[in-house]
C-alpha cells in the first residue's frame, strides 16, 4: 500500500527502471509528490544560499581582507538573500502546506492538482532562471553576472545605467515567474481548505496549521502581487524606455521602495504564519495537551494578516517620511506585537502543566518560542523611529532580521521535518543525530546573531565589503564567522540525517507521536488517495476520539 | 493520469462545501486587484509629474462608446449564462456571441486610441511618465481582456460544435466571474484615466 505512494530509488520498487521513476516524479500532480519536490527544491537551495553567505562571512571575519572583490561580495548577499527568502522559505513552507493540509482536511488531493504541479514548477524555473545569471548575465555587454543590486532592488541601481547586462532583468523575471507559481498554490490552497474539508470538518474543528495556512495564503494574494505588479514596471523601463523609477524623468526611487515594501514586510508573515502553524501543532503534541485557545490563535493570526499590511514604511523612517506617517507605521508596528504575544502565551499555556517530551521537534519548538520572542522585542526596538533613524541599515537590523528568520522560521522548520518526516517517508530521523544537529545549530545560531547585534550598535553598516582595523569590529565578527561555520555544520548534520535515516531509520508505524491529527491515520507514507474511507470528524482531535472513545473531545464542544 | 485526479476529486468534493472554481476566481480576482491597485497608484500618484508634454488634458479622449460595449457585455454573458442553466443553446450561443462581439469592439476602441496617440501626437511609452503609466495601466487592462476574449472564443468554439451543455453551466459561470471583474477593472480605469485624470 505505502510502495505506491513514494518512489524513491532503494525502496520496495527497485524493478522499476530509473527513468520510469524520474517521469513519475516530473509529470506527477499527487500533492505529496509535489510537497516533497518542493522541499526537496528548497534543500537544495539552502545549500546554495548557505554557500553563499559562508563567503560574506570569510570576507567579514577581519577587517582588510579581499577574499573575493566587492563585485563578487555585492553578487553574494544579493544572491544569499534572493535565494533564502524566494527559492528556500517560500518553497519549503509550501511543500509543507502541500503535503499537509489535504491530508490535515481529511481530502484525497488539492482542489486543482494540475495547477499544484504547474505552480511547482513555475517556482521552480525561476530559481533556474535566478541561478542562470551567473552563466547568462553578462548578455551582449559583457558586464555583469549574478544580480548584485541587493535584494531589494532599490531604484535607481535597477536603471539600465547602473545595471547594464541582464543580470537584473533574470533577478526580476526569476521573482516574477516563481510570484505567479506562488499565487497559483495560494488558490489551491485556499480552495482546498474551503471546499474540499472531509464531512464533520467545520471551520472551528479545522486543525491549527490549516487554519494558519489559509491566512497565509490570503496574504499572498494580497501581498506577492504588488511585488509582480513592481517588477513589471521595472520591465517596461528596462526594455520599453518607461519612466515609473526614472528620476530625471520626474520618476520617483521612493515609489519603488513603497512597492516593494508593501510586498516585503507581509513577506515576513507569510513566512512565519506557517512557522506558527507547525509549532501550534507539535507542542501541544508533546506537551500532552490540547492547545490552549484555539479561538484566540485563530484570532490572533488573522489579526497579525490585517495588521501587516499597514506597517511596511518601517522599513524606510530614514527616507524622510513626514512625522504623521512616522508615527502612523512605528504604532501599527508596535501594535503587531499584541496579536503575537497572544500566540506566545499561548503556546507557553499548552506547555504548562503538561507531560512534556524533550523530543527532537520539540526541542526546535521551543528554541523556537524564546528566539522568536527576542527576535520580536528587537522588532519592537526599531520601530521606535529615533532609535531606527540611529541603527537603520546597521548590522543591527541585519541581527534582528535573521533572528526572524533564522531563529523563528527556520527553528520552526526543522522541527517540523523531524515531525512529519516520518510520516513523508515512513521511517524515524535520528533522535540521536537529532540531538547533535540541534545543539550544534543552537551554538551556532547564538554565537552568531547574539554577538551580531554588537557590531551594528557599534556602527558597522550591513552591506560592506569591508572595514579599517582599530574599530573594535574585528574580535566580535570574527566569533560571528566562527557560528557561521557551526551552523553550516550542523546543517550538513541534518542533511546526513535525512539521507541516512531514509535507508536506515527506525520504522515509523502510522502514529509514532501518538498525535491526534488526521494524518496520523493513514499509513505512513500514505497511499496516492491518502484515505481508503473519506474520514468524518466530530472534534477538533478526531484521532484522539478514536482513540479514546470513552472520553471523546467531541462531548466538549 | 492527471485527468484522473481532477475527476477524482471533483468526485470527492462534499456536499454543502463552495464549488471550488468558483472560491479560485474569487481568489484570482482579489490577487489581479492587487495588481491593479499598485498601478492604479502609480497612475495617480505621477499625475501631472510628467516634466514635458503632451498632458492627458491635450490628448485623451473618453471613450465613451467603446466604454459601452465593454459593460453592456456583463450583461449578455450574464444572461448567456442563465441560458445555458436552462438548456435554451440558441439563445445562449447568441448571447455568447454577442459578448465576444462587444468585446472585440472594445479592443478595437483601445487600439484605434493608441494609434492615434502614437501618431497624432507622437505619445509613446517612453515620451514621459504619463505615456508610460498610462500604457502600462489601459495596456495591463487591454491585456486581461484580451485574455478573457481568447477563453470565451474557445468555449465559443467548443459551443458550436455543441459540447457545451447545461452540465457546464457552473464552468462557465467561472469565466463570466472573470469577465465581469474585467468590466469592473474598466470602471475603475476609466473614472482614474478619463474623469479624475484630467
Amino acid at each position: 500500500m505505502s510502495s505506491d505512494a513514494i518512489i524513491i530509488p532503494g525502496g520496495r520498487v527497485e524493478g522499476k527502471p530509473w527513468v520510469d521513476a524520474l517521469q513519475d516524479w516530473v509529470t506527477t500532480v499527487d500533492h505529496k509528490r509535489i510537497g516533497i519536490l518542493y522541499i526537496v527544491y528548497a534543500l537544495i537551495f539552502l545549500l546554495l544560499g548557505g554557500f553563499e553567505v559562508l563567503i560574506i562571512r570569510i570576507q567579514l571575519m577581519h577587517s582588510r581582507i579581499d577574499f573575493v572583490s566587492p563585485q563578487v561580495f555585492n553578487r553574494m548577499f544579493t544572491m544569499h538573500g534572493t535565494t533564502m527568502i524566494f527559492f528556500v522559505a517560500m518553497p519549503v513552507l509550501f511543500g509543507f502546506a502541500n503535503y499537509l493540509v489535504p491530508l490535515m482536511v481529511g481530502a484525497r488531493d488539492m482542489a486543482f492538482p494540475r495547477l499544484n504541479a504547474f505552480s511547482f514548477w513555475l517556482s521552480a524555473f525561476g530559481g533556474l532562471l535566478l541561478y542562470f545569471s551567473f552563466l547568462g548575465g553578462s548578455g551582449l555587454y559583457g558586464a555583469g553576472n549574478a544580480p548584485d543590486v541587493g535584494w531589494w532592488a532599490y531604484a535607481p541601481l535597477t536603471a539600465r545605467a547602473f545595471s547594464p547586462g541582464h543580470s537584473s532583468d533574470y533577478w526580476t523575471l526569476a521573482l516574477l515567474v516563481s510570484g505567479f507559481g506562488s499565487i497559483g498554490t495560494a488558490i489551491n490552497i485556499i480552495s482546498t481548505t474551503l471546499c474540499l474539508r472531509c464531512p464533520g470538518m467545520r471551520l472551528s474543528r479545522m486543525p491549527l496549521l490549516v487554519w494558519l495556512n489559509l491566512v497565509m495564503a490570503g496574504m499572498v494574494l494580497i501581498v506577492i502581487t504588488p511585488l509582480s505588479a513592481a517588477q513589471i514596471m521595472l520591465l517596461v523601463d528596462r526594455y520599453l524606455g518607461g519612466h515609473f523609477f526614472d528620476a530625471q524623468a520626474g520618476g520617483s526611487a521612493v515609489l519603488w521602495m513603497h512597492f516593494f515594501w508593501i510586498f516585503g514586510h507581509p513577506e515576513v508573515y507569510i513566512l512565519v504564519i506557517p512557522a506558527f502553524a507547525f509549532v501550534s501543532e507539535i507542542i501541544p503534541v508533546f506537551s500532552r495537551k490540547p492547545i490552549f485557545g484555539y479561538p484566540v490563535m485563530v484570532a490572533a493570526t488573522v489579526c497579525i494578516g490585517f495588521v501587516s499590511l499597514s506597517v511596511w514604511a518601517h522599513h524606510m523612517f530614514t527616507v524622510g517620511m513626514n512625522s504623521y506617517a512616522n508615527s502612523f507605521f512605528a504604532i501599527t508596528t508596535m501594535a503587531i506585537g499584541v496579536p503575537t504575544g497572544i500566540k506566545i502565551f499561548n503556546w507557553i499555556g499548552t506547555m504548562w502543566g503538561g507531560r512534556i517530551q524533550f523530543k527532537t521537534p520539540m526541542l526546535f519548538s521551543i528554541g523556537f518560542l524564546f528566539q522568536f520572542l527576542i527576535s520580536g522585542l528587537t522588532g519592537i526596538m526599531l520601530a521606535c523611529v529615533p532609535f531606527d533613524w540611529q541603527l537603520s541599515l546597521s548590522y543591527f537590523v541585519v541581527a534582528h532580521f535573521h533572528y526572524v528568520i533564522v531563529g523563528g522560521i527556520l527553528f520552526a522548520l526543522f522541527a517540523a521535518f523531524y515531525y512529519w518526516y516520518p510520516k513523508m517517508t515512513g521511517r524515524m530521523l535520528s533522535e540521536r543525530l537529532g540531538k547533535w544537529h540541534f545543539w550544534l545549530f543552537f551554538i551556532g545560531f547564538h554565537l552568531t546573531f547574539d554577538v551580531m547585534h554588537v557590531p551594528g550598535l557599534l556602527g558597522m553598516p550591513r552591506r560592506i565589503y569591508t572595514y579599517e582595523p582599530g574599530r573594535g569590529w574585528d574580535t566580535l565578527n570574527l566569533i560571528v564567522t566562527i557560528g557561521a561555520f557551526i551552523q553550516a555544520v550542523a546543517t550538513l548534520v541534518f542533511v546526513w540525517n535525512l539521507i541516512s535515516s531514509y535507508f536506515n531509520g527506525a520504522e515509523a508505524g502510522n502514529d509514532p507521536w501518538d498525535a491526534w491529527t488526521l494524518e496520523w491515520s493513514t499509513s505512513s507514507p500514505p497511499p496516492t488517495y491518502n484515505f481508503a474511507t473519506v474520514p468524518e470528524v466530530a472534534s477538533r482531535r478526531p484521532l484522539w476520539d478514536l482513540k479514546h472513545p470513552e472520553d471523546p473531545d467531541s462531548q466538549y464542544e | 493520469m492527471s485527468a484522473a485526479a481532477i475527476s477524482l476529486s471533483e468526485m470527492q468534493q462534499p456536499s454543502g462545501r463552495p464549488y471550488r472554481g468558483k472560491v479560485a476566481m474569487a481568489c484570482l480576482i482579489i490577487a489581479e486587484s492587487a495588481i491593479f491597485t499598485i498601478f492604479v497608484v502609480a497612475y495617480l500618484f505621477y499625475l501631472g509629474k510628467s516634466l514635458t508634454g503632451p498632458t492627458p488634458r491635450e490628448v485623451l479622449e473618453t471613450p465613451i462608446f467603446f466604454t459601452i460595449c465593454l459593460l453592456s457585455s456583463s450583461l449578455t454573458i450574464h444572461y448567456a449564462g442563465k441560458f445555458l442553466e436552462r438548456g435554451e443553446r440558441g439563445a445562449f450561443l447568441s448571447l455568447w456571441s454577442l459578448t465576444i462581439l462587444l468585446g472585440g469592439l472594445f479592443l478595437f476602441g483601445t487600439g484605434r486610441e493608441w494609434y492615434r496617440l502614437i501618431y497624432e501626437h507622437g505619445l509613446t511609452i517612453s515620451t514621459n511618465l504619463f505615456g508610460t503609466t498610462y500604457y502600462s495601466l489601459v495596456g495591463l487592462h487591454a491585456f486581461h481582456v484580451s485574455a478573457g476574449l481568447i477563453m470565451l472564443f474557445m468555449v465559443a468554439i467548443f459551443a458550436f460544435s455543441g459540447r457545451v451543455g447545461t452540465e457546464h453551466s457552473r464552468r462557465v459561470e467561472v469565466l463570466s466571474l472573470y469577465w465581469h471583474f474585467v468590466d469592473a477593472v474598466w470602471v475603475v480605469v476609466f473614472t482614474v484615466v478619463y474623469v479624475l485624470g484630467r
